[in-house]
C-alpha cells in the first residue's frame, strides 16, 4: 500500500539577521493510514517546523521550504495554490498544538469556533453545526457541553482547553491528526486523560497520528513507529519495541540512558548526555553529534552519516555500530 | 542518605492561605487561597525528601514558607531546633545563610543585568562574608565546583544555555554554604539530556557537604530517582509520605496511586501491559476546597464519610503516613 504521507528530503531555512538557521536538513519519513508515529527530540531539534512546513505553516519570510516533497494521497502539498492547501488544513490534515490558548481566539465563545469551522469546511448550516458542535464537545469528555458552547476560551481549564482543540481537529473528520506536545503543558493525571482520548478516538475514526514530544515516556504507550530528531536530522528511526529495545543511535541511547525508570527500585547513575546540542546557524561538517558523542571516531568528524537501513523498518545515521563500538 | 540522622527540619502543622482582595481604594478581602491548609513533616539531616503533586497544590509555596519567604498564616517551622517563625531582622538574616533555594526558570532567577560573578558574589557581599578579590576566588571556586570555566564569571546569563544558568543558579546557592537548599523544580525547564547533568550534579553536591535538600517536582520518576523519601501533596495537603520504595510499590491513598499510574514508562513493553486509573474531573480550586476529604470529588472510593470527615494523618505502618479513612 503506497503510504498516505511520504516526506521526502525536507529541508527548511530560516534566513536571519544572525545569519541561517538550518531547521530543517533533509528529513524524509513515511505515515500509513491508521498508524501513529511518535517524533521524539529535544527543544529546537526542528519538530515543529518539520509539521508546520508539511502544511505550509511556517512564517515566510524569514522562513523557507528549500527542498523537498510533501506528498499527501500522491500529491506534493508543497506545490499546492494557496486555496487549495487551505482545503487539506483542517480537514483532512488537521494539528494541534502545546498551547491551546494561541490557537483558540479568545474573544470567540468556544461554541463558535467550533461551528466556524463546521460551516466553513463541511458547509453545515448553523442549526447542524451547532448540534455537532454539542456531540463533538461529549464526544472529547467535556461535561454540560451544551452550556458550555457559549464559555469563552479563559473560562476553560488548561486540559479542558486542549480537549476543545482536539474537538475541533477532529470535526471535519481528518485522515491525519498532527499533534505537537499537547501535553506538554497538562499535569500527568490530565495527560493520561487526554492520551487515553485519542487512543479512544483513533481506534473509532481509525485515523492516522504523528504525535510530537520529548516524553520518551508518551510516546512508548501511544506510537506504533518512533522518529528521533536531532539538529533537524532523523537521526534513527524503528518500530516502537525495537527503538526501546535495542537502540542503535549514541543519541538515542543517551536519551534512554538519561532517563530514571518509575517502574525500577534500584538506583543507578544517570548516564547524561555531555554538552549542548549544536548551534544550527553554524552546522559541524561531520556528524551533527559528533562533539556529545562517546562512540565518536575520524570518520565522524569529516563526513555526516545519512539515514540508512539496518535492519528491517530500522534507520539510524551513524557510522558505528554501537553493539560493537567499531565503524559498521 | 542518612536513614537515621538528626532531624534537621520539622514543619509542624503549616498553614499559608493568600487573601484575595477586591477594590482599589478601599480593599476588601473576600477569601483565600488555601494555599497550603496544615501539613507536618520532617527531613532529617543529609537526606532528600522529594514533594510531588499537581500544578498550583501547593508544593512551592510550603518551600518558600519553610525559608520564611512567605510568612505562614499558622504553623511552626522549626530548623535545628530553632523556631523560624518567631524570628526576625538579623536573627533570622543569620539563619537563612543556612538555607537557600533554587528556582525552577533559571532565565527568570537570574539579573539579567548583572554578570555571573556579581551574581554569585553578591550573597557573599550582603552577609559581609567576602569581597573583592577575596570573593572573586570564591567565585570562580563555585564555579568549577559546578562544572564551569572560571572565565565565565565576566559574562552575563544570556550568553549561557538553559542547564547553564541552572549550573550559575546552584553556584550562587552553594556560595554561602548552606546546610539545607530548596530545589523547586531545578529541571523542568530543561531538556531531558540535560536535566541528568544537573541531577547529577546536585546528587555530588550533597554527598560532598552533606547537603540537605526539599526536592520539588512533577516528575515522579525522577523525584524516586532522587529522594530518600517522598511526600504527594493535593490541594494544599500532604496525603501521603514514605520510602521512595515503598512509596512508589505500596501506595495506600487512591491519589498516589492514580498519580503513579498515570506517569508514561519508556517501555513499550510495560505501557502495553499497564492499567491505567483515569480520574474523573480535574482539581478543584483552593479558594473553596471540598469538605471532608478534599479528593473525595474524584476519588474512585470514596464512602459518605470522605464528604463530611476529614480523615486523620495517620501512620499506617512504620514510616509510611497517609491521610485517607479506608488506608490499612
Ligand atoms: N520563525 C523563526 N525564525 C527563526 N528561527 C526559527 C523560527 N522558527 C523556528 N526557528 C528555529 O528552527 C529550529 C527548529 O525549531 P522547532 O520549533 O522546529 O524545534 P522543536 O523541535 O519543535 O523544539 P521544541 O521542543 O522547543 O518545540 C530552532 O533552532 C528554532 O530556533
Ligand atoms: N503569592 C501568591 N499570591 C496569591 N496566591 C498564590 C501566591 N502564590 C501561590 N498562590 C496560589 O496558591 C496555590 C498554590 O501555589 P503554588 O505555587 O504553591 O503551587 P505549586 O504546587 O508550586 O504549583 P506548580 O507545580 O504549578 O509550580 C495556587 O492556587 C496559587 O495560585
Ligand atoms: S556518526 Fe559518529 S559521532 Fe555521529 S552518532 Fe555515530 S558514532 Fe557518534
Ligand atoms: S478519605 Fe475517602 S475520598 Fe479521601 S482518598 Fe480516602 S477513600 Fe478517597
Ligand atoms: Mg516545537
Ligand atoms: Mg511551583
Amino acid at each position: 500500500m503506497p503510504p498516505l504521507l511520504d516526506v521526502r528530503n525536507l529541508e527548511v531555512r530560516f534566513f536571519t539577521r544572525d545569519g541561517v538557521v538550518h531547521a530543517v536538513n533533509g528529513v524524509s519519513f513515511r505515515l500509513h493510514e491508521g498508524e501513529t508515529l511518535g517524533i521524539v527530540g529535544e527543544s529546537g531539534s526542528g519538530k515543529s517546523v518539520t509539521m508546520l512546513s508539511i502544511l505550509r505553516l511556517i512564517p515566510q519570510p524569514p522562513g523557507r521550504i528549500t527542498k523537498g516533497e510533501v506528498l499527501f494521497q500522491g500529491v506534493d502539498l508543497l506545490k499546492l495554490d494557496e486555496a487549495d492547501i487551505r482545503r487539506i488544513r483542517g480537514s483532512k490534515i488537521a494539528m494541534v498544538f502545546q498551547d491551546p490558548m494561541t490557537s483558540l481566539n479568545p474573544v470567540l465563545t468556544i461554541g463558535r469556533q467550533i461551528t466556524e469551522v463546521l460551516e466553513t469546511h463541511l458547509n453545515m448550516s448553523p442549526r447542524e453545526a451547532r448540534q455537532r458542535a454539542i456531540e463533538l464537545l461529549r464526544m472529547v469528555g467535556i461535561p454540560n457541553a451544551e452550556e458550555r458552547l457559549s464559555d469563552y476560551p479563559h473560562q476553560f481549564s488548561g486540559g479542558m482547553r486542549q480537549r476543545v482543540m482536539i474537538a475541533m481537529a477532529l470535526a471535519c473528520h481528518p485522515q491525519i491528526l498532527i499533534a505537537d506536545e499537547p501535553t506538554t503543558a497538562l499535569d500527568v493525571t490530565i495527560q493520561a486523560q487526554i492520551i487515553d482520548l485519542v487512543k479512544r478516538l483513533r481506534d473509532e475514526l481509525g485515523m492516522a497520528i504523528i504525535w510530537i514530544t520529548h516524553d520518551l515516556g508518551v510516546v512508548a504507550g501511544l506510537a506504533h513507529r518512533v522518529a528521533v530528531m536531532y539538529a533537524g536530522y532523523i537521526v534513527e528511526e524503528a518500530p516502537v519495541l525495537e527503538l526501546y529495545h535495542n537502540p542503535r543511535h549514541p543519541y538515542t541511547l543517551g536519551l534512554l540512558g538519561s532517563l530514571p525508570r518509575l517502574d525500577r527500585r534500584e538506583r543507578r547513575r544517570l548516564v547524561s548526555i555531555d554538552g549542548m546540542p549544536p548551534d544550527l546557524l553554524e552546522l559541524p561538517r561531520g556528524c551533527p553529534f559528533a562533539p556529545r558523542c562517546p562512540y565518536a571516531i575520524d570518520r565522524c568528524w569529516e563526513e555526516n552519516p545519512r539515514l540508512e537501513e539496518i535492519a528491517p523498518q530500522h534507520r539510524i545515521a551513524c557510522w558505528v555500530d554501537v553493539t560493537t563500538g567499531r565503524p559498521r | 542518605m542518612s536513614r537515621n540522622g538528626q532531624v534537621l527540619l520539622r514543619v509542624e502543622n503549616l498553614v499559608k492561605w493568600f487573601p484575595i482582595t477586591r477594590g482599589i481604594i478601599f480593599t476588601r478581602t473576600i477569601g483565600y487561597v488555601h494555599a497550603v491548609d496544615g501539613v507536618t513533616f520532617e527531613i532529617r539531616r543529609g537526606e532528600t525528601l522529594g514533594l510531588v503533586g499537581e500544578s498550583g497544590c501547593g508544593k512551592s509555596t510550603v518551600g518558600r514558607t519553610i525559608l520564611q519567604l512567605y510568612r505562614p498564616t499558622r504553623g511552626h517551622v522549626y530548623f535545628d531546633g530553632i523556631d523560624l517563625t518567631q524570628l526576625k531582622g538579623s536573627e533570622l538574616r543569620r539563619m537563612r545563610r543556612r538555607m537557600q533555594i533554587i528556582f525552577q526558570d533559571p532565565y527568570a532567577s537570574l539579573n539579567p543585568r548583572m554578570t555571573v560573578g556579581q551574581i554569585i558574589a553578591e550573597p557573599l557581599e550582603i552577609h559581609g562574608i567576602a569581597r573583592g578579590k577575596e570573593a572573586r576566588e570564591r567565585v570562580e571556586e563555585l564555579l568549577r565546583l559546578v562544572g564551569l570555566n572560571p572565565i565565565f564569571a565576566d559574562r552575563y546569563p544570556h550568553e549561557f544555555s538553559g542547564g547553564q544558568r541552572q549550573r550559575i543558579g546552584i553556584a550562587r546557592a552553594l556560595a554561602l554554604q548552606p546546610d539545607f537548599i530548596v530545589c523547586d523544580e531545578p529541571i523542568s525547564a530543561l531538556d531531558v539530556s540535560i536535566q541528568a547533568q544537573i541531577v547529577n550534579l546536585l546528587q555530588e553536591l550533597q554527598e560532598r557537604f552533606h547537603l540537605t535538600y526539599l526536592f520539588i517536582a512533577h516528575d515522579l520518576a525522577m523525584v524516586r530517582h532522587i529522594s530518600d523519601r517522598v511526600a504527594v501533596m493535593y490541594l494544599g495537603k500532604i496525603v501521603e509520605l514514605a520510602d521512595r520504595i515503598e512509596l512508589y510499590e505500596n501506595p495506600l491513598h487512591p491519589y498516589t496511586q492514580a498519580l503513579l499510574s498515570a506517569v508514561p514508562v519508556p517501555d513499550p513493553a510495560v505501557e502495553a501491559r499497564r492499567q491505567r486509573i483515569i480520574l474523573r474531573g480535574e482539581v478543584p480550586s483552593p479558594v473553596n476546597p471540598p469538605s471532608g476529604c478534599r479528593f473525595h470529588p474524584r476519588c474512585p472510593i470514596a464512602q459518605e464519610i470522605c464528604k463530611r470527615v476529614e480523615p486523620e494523618w495517620r501512620e499506617v505502618r512504620p514510616n509510611h503516613w497517609v491521610a485517607c479513612h479506608l488506608a490499612e
